[in-house]
């Protein structure tokens, strides 16, 4: 099943009781692009996040990820997408190898396949030495990027990916996105939410999100141009400043 | 008399050295940066710093106060902002506000006209408990706590992690007007954009102190002309230019690539043509102005 | 299947690193096993008796020394005055009185048929009543003795009086231990996690910054509870007085200070557990295993500490709401003043200011 959008929405809304939280959001998402999704703290994206992942069903409108409804569908969904987020991407009480192993088997591959993506990330991360260290003994950094390699193990079509890069120091936030674009290169759209302007650059499209509702969506390029500004840090500034879900 | 001194302070954790052998000054009214990749020991310094955390070796003073036998004249002196949200989640912003106010045996009202800018910015959702506000929300709150018993130095430990861009500027303005009033303040951050705001900057790795510079410094300091490149597609480019002749070293910078040729002047022409061979269009190079972020790219590089 | 297993592995990783979750997996059931084995048992044994001979004739001495000779009686005193076993048994130094009449000898050699009198505090209904089966059991058996060397029958007939609680209502019995343990449960706990959570979520680092001194953080967190607790100890009261038809037979007044002191005593342990631990959920724990099972197995309310060996007989002296549990059946049940309590309110002030004060010494002031 090749969808030419990995993601569709349709006036997309979510409202808990009198809140609306997002409001009628449209947009679509192309297959291995980097789509990054901006907003100020409260603006709604971790809800949409939520939404698009299956986690969480709409109060109205439509959307389909990786060709599933969100609604009917919501098991296949998370079956064919990758997530990462702040808040949790390994065990800290388990070693490097061990959770490469345990989400691999999560994710259904068979054990040939485990034992080669295995050697493929320690190889490619370069954690020859901390194999057998507990994840919680690796700094910030590590953790991130093999936190990435992890939600792609299973090669699905799009992976979410929570400000991956909070508290990461630049050297290391760059080598992190170079795993994303090697990831985009192999074909695996990445949604991604970031504070870092400098990395929204990076992103092919971006959208960024005020009070539940989308104020601009295109291209780094074309939204500087638009808003007459040199920078995209201008440029949200100019778009959340007069956000009112400010608290 | 130094706001902050430290002198071959060093500090270790299960046999891990923390901080190796640390020293440095701080005056007073002085804005002051401690920058560097995550565990290179700079909640360590503030800890110590705060009178939360004895040194293994070496002596550091606080306002003239040394920091483990005078810890009681220290604390009462500043104010400390944690890495993570250490206020009273199930209490309002007043609430909270007040307690601290309290237990530091004074009132809102005194010092009042230090918090106000922030507190004008909070104070919509001054009924709100405390947990329930958005992360740039949560530090302005803490800010104010921090403050209101009118310190003669704050510590603030990477403040704006994970809040949003406008937060963070609107914090760094509130940071500039604290100056104003005298208040040294001790900061640590990840953003290069908010560490080009500081007085000086010290530049810490794996515990030691590899140096300190005002900004400017550190830029004029740069030695290799930076240019910035860009093509259509941003991936090939960089690829390309893993393997391109006559690169000494390059980044991602955001839109753009930094480059740092071998030779002083390098034949741009030449190489604009040479990725043209490559495949790749639209492409730009110029000269730029090397930023503090290309400076502390290159000491993290350096060192690794 | 293969995911199931990967997530068995991953679980089984979690638990065997876990220290403390091993600890109590393994270590618990070792220690409840053997706590409960010595503790678990309705027989009585060791029962201080108190022995009035008004009679002092053979007859009364052979069955006295038949009763001496058994282990599961141990007498306490010999005397002439009846008087005593009032005193004996407010004091709790005896749970049963044995009384031969003065004309004991005479009426047997004469009428072969005589009474006993036997008295038990019947504050715990089950033990009295198991005591006194016993001591009819062996009069019973002394009857078969001595008719079987003699010709004609006698017979020797106790007759029994339940002190305090005629009616063997259980209720009176169990209104104070379950004070004890409810307070315990709810002011230990409570205070055990306040400290532990400040460390946990980081405003302890701000408290610890401020001018406010140790001992006033620690008196802060006792108050609020102090005062709800307090009204907790108000609605039991009621509750058994008006619903469970329980009088208190003494000083209310005496009472409600008495529960007062217990517990700002169960506040001071769960402090000095807060002290200790750095996480909620290690607090929780040992305040519930650590503190509440051995409470409710050693202080007497559901076992007997008399049947225990004698080392978790000294353990049981170490617990607060063994000696509150005293105090409560003296007010509630025997109806006694604060002279027949003074020795027990005095060890509960101590427990109390010994855990307030290692509490303070221990409260660390900085983050190490």
């Amino acid at each position: 099943m090749t969808e030419e959008h990995v993601i569709k929405t349709d006036k997309l809304t979510k409202r808990f009781g009198d809140f609306t939280a997002i409001h009628a959001i449209t947009f679509k998402v192309n297959k291995g692009e980097i789509f990054g999704f901006l907003g100020a703290n409260g603006a709604g994206k971790t809800t949409a996040v939520r939404m698009l992942c299956g986690l969480s069903r709409p109060t109205s409108g439509n959307a389909e990820v990786v060709g599933c409804d969100v609604y009917k569908q919501p098991e296949e969904i998370k079956k064919n997408i990758g997530y990462m987020s702040q808040k949790f991407s390994l065990y800290e009480d388990l070693t490097v190898l061990e959770n490469i192993r345990f989400f691999g088997g999560i994710y259904g591959l068979c054990s040939a396949r485990i034992k080669s993506k295995t050697n493929e990330l320690i190889e490619q991360l370069g954690l020859q030495n901390e194999v057998k260290k507990l994840v919680a003994s690796l700094p910030l950094g590590w953790k991130q990027k093999l936190a990435f390699s992890v939600a792609i193990i299973h090669n699905p079509k799009i992976v979410f990916l929570d400000e991956p890069t909070s508290g990461v120091d630049p050297l290391m936030r760059r080598q992190f996105w170079e795993l994303i674009y090697e990831a985009a290169n192999d074909e695996i759209t990445v949604f991604v939410t970031t504070h870092y302007m400098d990395e929204a650059e990076y992103c092919d499209r971006l959208s960024i999100m005020v009070d539940g509702r989308i104020e601009a969506l295109d291209t780094p390029r074309n939204l500087k141009e638009r808003f007459g500004v040199t920078t995209l840090d201008e440029l949200f500034y100019q778009l959340a400043r007069e956000a009112k879900r400010g608290g | 008399m130094d706001a902050v001194a430290l002198k071959n302070i060093s500090k270790a954790y299960s046999g891990n050295k923390a901080v190796d052998d640390v020293s440095f000054k701080v005056n007073q009214g002085e804005l002051f940066g401690l920058i560097g990749p995550d565990g290179a020991g700079k909640t360590s310094i503030f800890r110590m710093l705060t009178t939360l955390l004895v040194p293994d070796a070496g002596t550091a003073s606080v306002m003239g106060f040394d920091i483990v036998k005078d810890y009681k004249k220290i604390r009462s002196g500043i104010g400390y902002m944690p890495e993570h949200f250490a206020l009273y989640p199930d209490l309002t912003v007043a609430e909270n506000l007040n307690f601290f106010a309290a237990i530091f045996n004074t009132r809102i009202r005194e010092n009042y006209h230090l918090v106000k800018d922030i507190y004008a910015q909070i104070q919509p959702f001054k009924n709100r408990r405390a947990g329930r506000l958005s992360g740039g929300m949560k530090q302005k709150l803490t800010l104010c706590c921090a403050l209101i018993h009118k310190p003669s130095i704050l510590f603030l430990d990477e403040p704006t992690t994970g809040v949003d861009p406008v937060s963070r500027k609107e914090f760094w303005e509130m940071l500039q007007r604290l100056k104003a009033q005298q208040i040294t303040t001790l900061v640590s951050t990840p953003h290069m954009d908010e560490a080009s705001q500081c007085d000086r900057i010290a530049w810490l790795q794996s515990g030691k102190i590899l140096s300190i510079d005002t900004p400017s410094d550190v830029t004029a300091a740069y030695e290799d002309p930076i240019y910035a490149v860009k093509a259509d597609n941003m991936y090939r480019l960089l690829q390309v230019l893993k393997n391109a002749p006559g690169v000494k070293d390059n980044y991602t910078f955001g839109e753009f690539a930094h480059l740092i040729f071998n030779k002083e002047k390098p034949e741009t022409e030449a190489f604009i043509d040479f990725l043209k061979e490559k495949g790749l269009s639209g492409i730009e190079l110029k000269r730029v102005k090397a930023t503090l972020e290309d400076g502390f790219i290159k000491r993290l590089k350096t060192v690794i | 299947m293969k995911r199931l297993l990967a997530f068995i592995k991953k679980e089984f990783a979690h638990v065997l690193r876990d220290k403390k979750t091993l600890l109590i997996l393994f270590g618990m059931p070792v220690v409840q096993v053997l706590l409960f084995g010595f503790v678990l048992t309705h027989e009585v044994k060791n029962v201080k008796t108190l022995i009035i001979d008004q009679s002092q004739d053979a007859t009364s001495a052979k069955l006295i020394s038949k009763i001496k000779a058994n282990p599961y009686f141990k007498i306490e005193a010999s005397t002439l005055n009846v008087r005593r076993v009032e005193q004996y048994f407010k004091k709790g130094n005896a749970k049963l009185a044995m009384v031969f009449p003065a004309n004991f000898g005479r009426e047997h050699a004469g009428l072969h048929r005589t009474k006993i009198q036997l008295i038990a505090d019947a504050s715990d209904p089950n033990y009295a009543t198991t005591a006194e089966n016993y001591l009819t059991a062996i009069v019973q058996d002394f009857n078969s003795e001595i008719n079987w060397e003699a010709d004609i029958r006698y017979t020797i007939q106790p007759e029994m009086r339940m002190l305090y609680n005629p009616e063997l209502k259980g209720a009176p019995n169990f209104v104070p231990g379950v004070m004890a343990l409810v307070l315990m449960i709810i002011c230990v706990m409570m205070t055990a996690i306040s400290i532990a959570k400040e460390k946990e979520t980081g405003t302890m680092e701000i408290l610890l910054l401020s001018p406010i001194k140790p001992f006033w953080i620690i008196v802060s967190k006792i108050i609020p509870h102090l005062v709800l607790s307090v009204i907790d100890v108000i609605s039991i009261l009621l509750l058994s007085v008006f619903v469970l038809d329980i009088p208190i037979k003494g000083s209310v007044l005496l009472l409600m200070a008495e529960s007062t002191l217990f517990v700002v005593n169960c506040l001071s342990l769960g402090i000095f557990i807060s002290v200790e631990t750095s996480s909620q959920q290690a607090a929780m724990l040992i305040s519930l295993m650590g503190m509440l099972l051995p409470t409710i197995l050693l202080s007497g309310f559901m076992f007997p500490i008399e049947n225990m060996p004698e080392v978790l007989q000294w353990g049981s002296n170490l617990l607060p709401a063994k000696w509150f549990y005293t105090i409560v059946k003296a007010i509630v049940i025997k109806g006694l003043g604060f002279p027949a309590i003074w020795k027990e309110t005095l060890i509960l002030l101590a427990i109390t200011a010994s855990l307030l004060g290692i509490s303070l010494k221990r409260f660390k002031i900085r983050l190490e």
